[in-house]
């Protein structure tokens, strides 16, 4: 079969980096792709280019045998090529049929457009209502407005930048379904992931890219993902491993917690009741935004709540705020790293002062130590891998997997009693993300208490002792981990979630 | 084609060069302003910059130099220090007068007794008086969400009104034959805020706004509260997360502000003005927050800003009695350059490219 799509011999260098070197690739139509790499391997300036984004210095690009060089994203749209972004770009406030409208060039009328989102929707299993306000969808709902506004223009290739790191694991089968759907009507798809069993699941091909270059291809059927994930990286990979070791005390009890969410788009936690152990990882499942960042920010210290509702060793934290609680050993880091675990402008030493300031003795009766933080943020970059000139360089600056080493890192090296990290390896390739994971387990084994907050479940399977799930605020009752499936967690998870949706 | 290109990190070169850039299309912009008015715009360029420094009366234009200085760069630290954590004090005019009021008040109210410790306790007075006056939008604030911006800006015209009343009622001289304003405390030994050396306009507004310079270096490179300042402006959820209480924070920025604005009226009323009258306040409380920004929120760069500042005043002052300037084409030649300076803010995080688009 003729490809769809051929690049050949793609080169792009940005100043100081060669972001692609010589790459080339063949999708046929109706074929699924998965393009695989670490975070900077080049996975996004390629499909960018491909989508206009970039223009490639060098190499040429071919559709159906012609020439392909799209000036811009809407000559790409033009050419049949459609693309699902990791971030969404949706207006809360705004409704399904409304988002859909923005991003057209000539919307047709509302109704009309109404009409169509329901026919397309149906057509391929996705169930979604025109009329709801995108504020109140989850996650999985909000990707499906931006598959459907791509399906709206009827795509030859669909690109895909992981699609799944925000889904459960039934919506992840609803997503798999309309994919092969696609693929049997003859749309191409290009896949970009980190999870790799996914991929076996679910594509006819894969290319893997490592500092820019193509490093091999395979049949992902027929490879395993441990031979993916070490082609990707170029290196044998060491999976975390917990050492054995008996819980202890309870450090962190959480009984009856209620807070009402700050934010108009927030989920309010009712009810929550949980106790970690010294030694123990909680692992708390879960879609974000059904409360993960509200508790988080409970039990941190931002967010206030009732008197007794959160204890350390038996101490009512109530009064505590985030200093106070570092001074009593219990740290956090929050999902969002640039803006909230970080100040994005502020150097890493800065930032490295930011929560190290009172455990590390950075500041004697309010003057600080900016030497002492400068080797504070040395000891987190040379201790967590970060890649980075120096500390004097600002977080932004940072690719997204180094920054969160670097978040983990400082509170890490701070030897906390308690830790709840929240969505710790989200957007982290490999490597770092099972670099992160052992720093989490090595706490536990030294006898800290660690809540890892995730949607990433095979995450939680690998590190946590014991498992609960977080759904539309209610905490599940934690269960051991060994013992559970996937399916059962799913279920936990309020696997209905997804299937709501469809009888609305 | 001009497209904006996000640098990945801000432009150290930039922050300097900015307010350069900005002093220098001022005075082409403000040339080509005067040269509409009819005037050389090169001799009034030179009026402005050159002649109260090196012209034939530069010995007396270069006291002026401080006096006017000092307020500016003493009103502008404190406001600074809100700016940088994004809490915008606006109203530092009000602050100004109450402080001079306060300050101005106490030393009537011992008037004609003499005694060293009048002019200490009238600097306390202007102080409280404006850390007060701020702490109406702060607590304001705090409390109820009000928007900082807008109260302490409509507090500038309560401000105005007490100041009219003063100077027509209570505070009035009662040997003025009926004339509104003060007694004049230039003549009153005790309340004077004399120059320290004679003939160089230092006086002790100069040393307050030195001390405050000092104190605002040392607070936000060394200091916690500094770094939480920092911090809340770059990014306030960061902010809160590493334990800062914003609220705290929103009262200690204007409380500050309101307190040095205060005294920068105080040491004005007992000095160079020397009475409360209708027209006391010239300005000097927004001016500051050209200077603010002028000298990047940066407290040595204040002290560039808040003299360079001063001599447009002084400069503008000659051009428009020598050349017949009108008083609004200087006000519009200092507004140009704050217009400039925010405009080329932007080279700091952002670079400029032109041509053909090479989308990156």
């Amino acid at each position: 079969m003729s490809p769809l799509l051929s690049l050949n011999g793609l080169t792009k260098a940005y100043p100081g980096v060669v972001a692609n070197d010589d790459v080339s690739l063949e999708i046929a139509p109706g074929e699924i792709h998965a393009l695989l790499g670490e975070n900077g391997a080049g996975k996004s300036t390629l499909v960018k280019m491909i989508y206009g984004l970039v223009k490639p210095d060098a190499g040429v690009m071919q559709m159906n045998g012609a020439g392909f060089a799209p000036a811009d994203p809407r000559a790409a749209r033009a050419a049949g090529v459609g693309m699902v972004f990791q971030h969404f770009s949706l207006f809360d406030a705004l409704s399904v049929a409304e988002n859909i409208a923005l991003g057209m060039e000539t919307p047709p009328p509302m109704r009309t457009l109404a009409a169509r989102i329901r026919e397309v929707s149906e057509t391929y299993g996705l169930p979604l209502s025109p009329d709801r306000v995108v504020g109140d969808l989850s996650a999985g709902e909000r990707q499906r407005v931006e598959i459907i506004r791509c399906l709206l223009q009827d795509p030859k290739l669909l690109i895909m930048d992981e699609p799944t790191s925000v889904l459960t694991p039934q919506e992840v089968e609803i997503l798999f379904e309309t994919l092969r759907k696609l693929s049997a009507e003859g749309t191409a798809i290009l896949y970009i992931s980190h999870k790799l069993e996914e991929i076996r699941a679910l594509c006819d091909a894969a290319t893997i890219l490592r500092g820019g270059q193509v490093v091999g291809t395979c049949v992902p059927r027929d490879t395993s993902a441990r031979a993916m994930a070490e082609m990707m990286v170029g290196s044998s990979l060491a999976t975390p491993k917990a050492a054995a070791h008996a819980a202890g005390e309870v450090l962190l009890s959480v009984t009856g917690l209620s807070v009402a969410s700050p934010s108009a788009f927030g989920m309010s936690l009712k009810d929550l009741s949980f106790d970690v152990r010294a030694g123990e990882v909680l692992g708390i499942g879960g879609v974000a935004g059904n409360g993960q960042d509200e508790l988080l920010a409970v039990l941190s210290g931002e967010l206030p709540c009732g008197p007794g509702m959160v204890r350390f060793k038996g101490d009512d934290l109530a009064k505590a705020g985030p200093e106070a609680r570092r001074g009593l050993g219990v740290l956090a880091a929050p999902e969002e790293r640039l803006g909230h675990a970080a100040a994005p402008n502020m150097s890493l030493t800065e930032n490295a002062m930011l929560t190290g300031a009172a455990r590390e003795g950075l500041a004697r009766r309010g003057m600080l130590d900016w030497r002492k933080t400068r080797s504070f943020a040395e000891r987190i970059i040379s201790g967590f891998d970060v890649r980075t000139p120096g500390p004097e360089n600002a977080a932004r600056s940072l690719s997204g997997g180094n920054l969160q080493k670097f978040v983990i890192g400082r509170e890490v090296l701070q030897k906390p009693e308690v830790l709840v990290v929240n969505q710790p390896t989200w957007g982290v390739d490999a490597a770092a993300a099972a670099a992160i994971r052992q720093a989490l387990l090595d706490l536990a084994a030294d006898g800290s208490a660690v809540v890892a907050i995730s949607q990433d479940l095979d995450e939680l399977m690998e590190i946590s002792d014991r498992f609960a799930a977080l759904n539309e605020g209610r905490l599940s009752a934690p269960r051991a981990t060994a013992g559970l499936d996937v399916e059962q967690i799913g279920l936990m998870l309020g696997g209905a979630h997804g299937m709501e949706v469809a009888h609305v | 084609m001009i497209r904006i290109e996000a640098r990945p990190q801000p432009s150290a070169v930039m922050a300097y060069a900015t307010p350069v850039l900005a002093v220098v299309l001022t005075m082409i912009f403000g040339g080509a302003l005067f040269a509409a008015l009819g005037k050389d715009p090169l001799q009034a360029i030179a009026t402005i910059f050159w002649e109260p420094i090196f012209g034939e009366f530069a010995f007396f234009y270069r006291p002026q130099l401080l006096i006017k200085g000092a307020p500016l760069v003493l009103i502008a630290i404190g406001l600074a220090l809100g700016f940088r954590a994004g809490i915008w004090n606006i109203g530092a005019e009000g602050q100004y007068i109450v402080g001079a009021i306060c300050g101005a008040g106490v030393g009537l109210a011992f008037y004609p007794t003499e005694s060293v410790l009048i002019f200490p306790l009238m600097v306390l007075a202007g102080a409280l008086g404006g850390w007060a006056w701020a702490m109406i939008p702060a607590v304001l604030k705090v409390r109820f969400g009000t928007n900082e911006i807008l109260v302490s800006l409509m507090l500038v015209y309560v401000a105005e009104q007490l100041l009219a009343s003063m100077s027509l009622g209570l505070l009035k001289n009662p040997e003025g034959f009926g004339f509104p304003g003060s007694r004049n405390l230039q003549q009153y030994p005790s309340a004077h805020n004399a120059e320290i050396i004679a003939g160089t306009g230092m006086h002790w507004g100069v040393v307050a706004a030195l001390i405050a310079v000092i104190f605002a270096y040392v607070l936000l490179t060394w200091h916690r509260l500094g770094f939480a300042i920092r911090v809340t402006g770059e990014a306030p959820r960061a902010a809160k997360f590493g334990g800062v209480n914003p609220g705290r924070l929103v009262l200690f920025c204007l409380g500050t502000s309101g307190l040095l604005a205060g005294l920068a009226g105080m040491f004005e009323v007992a000095g160079p003005a020397g009475q409360i009258s209708i027209d006391f306040n010239v300005g000097y409380g927004f001016t500051a927050i050209i200077v603010a920004f002028l000298g990047r929120l940066n407290p040595l760069g204040i002290v560039a800003a808040g003299l360079l500042m001063a001599l447009t005043y002084i400069g503008g002052d000659i051009a428009q009695s020598q050349l017949g300037l009108p008083a609004a084409a200087i006000q519009v030649f200092q507004g140009m350059l704050l217009f400039f300076l925010l405009a080329l803010d932007l080279l700091t995080n952002y670079c400029v490219r032109f041509g053909r688009a090479e989308v990156a």
